[in-house]
């Protein structure tokens, strides 16, 4: 059995389901707001003769059908970013405004930080963490290349993420001792991402499943208690198993002081499972967002909304 | 406070030289005093923006502020090398700022633009100041900046740093 024929009994409509995952993803670029503007990418693309048509839930997603990325004045100008067209998603959903204080838990190599530091128009505070060294040098390296300032990068566990050099507990004016909304785009087996890699079931296994569900909660709980009383915590991943989606929220609905709440999708996709080889899971996990590759023509994801608690 | 630099980890910038109190390093008075001076920016262009030393000479610019000293890997955005006989721009920072420069602005035409970025040097018709330049060239009915280059003896050097060096593919 392939890990995608373990989900089947979850899907609405397995053969387009199966059919989606077979077909490679189209190249699809986010426009850097930072940086330009869509009217100014588009015109910058015709003039060198590149194919480009928007996604139809997003002006600033650009789907280019006959190109890659990367070799074009745009990318070069860091007006345009190279990004799955289903990962715009969580930091539309996250939503943060200018002048926010934002972590995003796990954020190299950067696509959705970025994303993130356009939408707060560059302003505010942007936390980006990742606990692997390696990775943070492709986040500083695409978030200097797209033009942003507001971001902070650090070296952390997120399980444990300390607020510490960002002067918690000092009473410095600058100081920062908690954040109005957090990012939890977490490690995950990244069985959506099929599509875009074809060895990702090379290494999948249960066991990895069960493994990274454990560190998933434990990132997860830390945002929720970085992140003051009513502020936002949106929680990702690129993949379909409910031990690492609704079991996660089961879990810090249980631990946390927080709550799922609704959220407007502008991406086709069905509600959070509420239960899953004889678990059951709290009802409000309905809220989240599961996407398939046919739904969209996309990668498959999972997206849930939280609210946090007093 | 140490009157060395710690180059581990980052200090915001000193307001003017009378703050200061670790040798050689820049004020944000003379940062800023800089790129008005060489680009002709607007004064208050960095009205908001804090500005930071972290290894030796490195200024980098931040949208907002946090206590100093601070021991993360990133705060902002690479700006600006000092400590060396002339200041150096970042790649990056022109990018971003160098659209409102009203001097030391280079524009090329579209093949000099494309082996400019690909790392080659040129030798471009330029009557103006020798040292760091912006260089830019139209692109959707504007100019934007493409990055720095050091004018010297009639020659432009590309100092775009390898890692945004791109051969473009040829218009079909």
């Amino acid at each position: 059995m392939t890990p995608l024929e373990r989900y089947e009994s979850l899907v609405d409509d397995v053969e387009a389901f199966r059919a989606a995952c077979d077909r490679p993803l189209p190249s699809v670029v986010r426009v850097n707001t930072i940086k330009a503007t869509v009217e100014r990418v588009r015109e910058a693309l015709d003039e060198e003769g590149i194919a480009h048509e928007p996604a139809d839930w997003h002006p600033g997603v650009l789907r280019l059908p006959e190109d890659s990325p990367g070799r074009n004045w745009p990318h070069a100008h860091g007006w345009i970013h190279g990004q799955e067209e289903v990962s715009n998603l969580p930091a539309q959903i996250l939503d943060p405004q200018p002048g926010d204080r934002v972590w995003d838990a796990c954020a190299a190599p950067g696509s959705k930080t970025t994303q993130l530091a356009a939408l707060m128009d560059d302003s505010g505070l942007l936390v980006g963490n990742d606990n692997n060294l390696g990775r943070l040098s492709a986040l500083r390296h695409n978030a200097e290349r797209l033009g942003v300032t507001n971001l902070v990068v650090t070296n952390q566990d997120a399980r444990n993420f300390s607020l510490k050099p960002l002067g918690e507990g000092s009473d410095d004016p600058a100081t920062v001792d908690a954040f109005d909304a957090a990012l939890v785009d977490a490690p995950c087996s990244c069985e959506g991402t099929i599509r875009k890699n074809p060895d990702a079931f090379d290494t999948w296994s249960l066991d990895h499943v069960h493994s990274v569900a454990g560190v998933q909660k434990g990132i997860l709980r830390r945002a929720i208690q970085a992140t003051c009383p009513g502020g936002t915590v949106v929680y990702s991943t690129c993949t379909f198993a409910p031990e690492e989606n609704e079991a996660v929220l089961n879990h810090v609905l249980q631990e946390e002081a927080c709550r799922l709440v609704d959220f407007d999708a502008p991406l086709d996709g069905i509600p959070g499972v509420t239960e899953w080889e004889g678990e059951e899971y709290d009802p409000s996990v309905e809220k989240a967002l599961r996407i398939y590759p046919h739904h969209n023509d996309t990668g498959g994801f999972f997206c849930a909304k939280l609210e946090v608690g007093e | 406070m140490s009157d060395a630099n710690d180059g581990q980890r980052f200090d915001r910038l000193p307001a003017t030289a009378d703050e200061r109190e670790v040798a050689g390093r820049a004020t944000r008075h003379e940062v800023i005093e800089w790129w008005v001076d060489r680009f002709g920016l607007p004064e208050d262009t960095f009205d908001g923006y804090t500005f930071w030393e972290k290894g030796a000479g490195k200024i980098w610019i931040f949208a907002d502020d946090v206590p100093s000293p601070t021991d993360v890997e990133g705060l902002g955005m690479t700006f600006l090398r000092t400590r060396q006989e002339h200041w150096k721009p970042t790649t990056n920072a022109v990018q971003r700022f160098g659209r409102a420069a009203a001097r030391n602005v280079i524009v090329l035409d579209p093949d000099e633009a494309t082996r400019f970025l690909a790392g080659e040097d040129l030798e471009p018709a330029w009557d103006g100041d020798w040292g760091y330049l912006i260089v830019a060239h139209e692109i959707a009915g504007g100019v934007e900046p493409i990055g720095v280059g050091l004018y010297v003896h009639d020659e432009l050097r590309s100092v775009i740093p390898k890692g945004r060096r791109a051969s473009l593919s040829p218009p079909e």
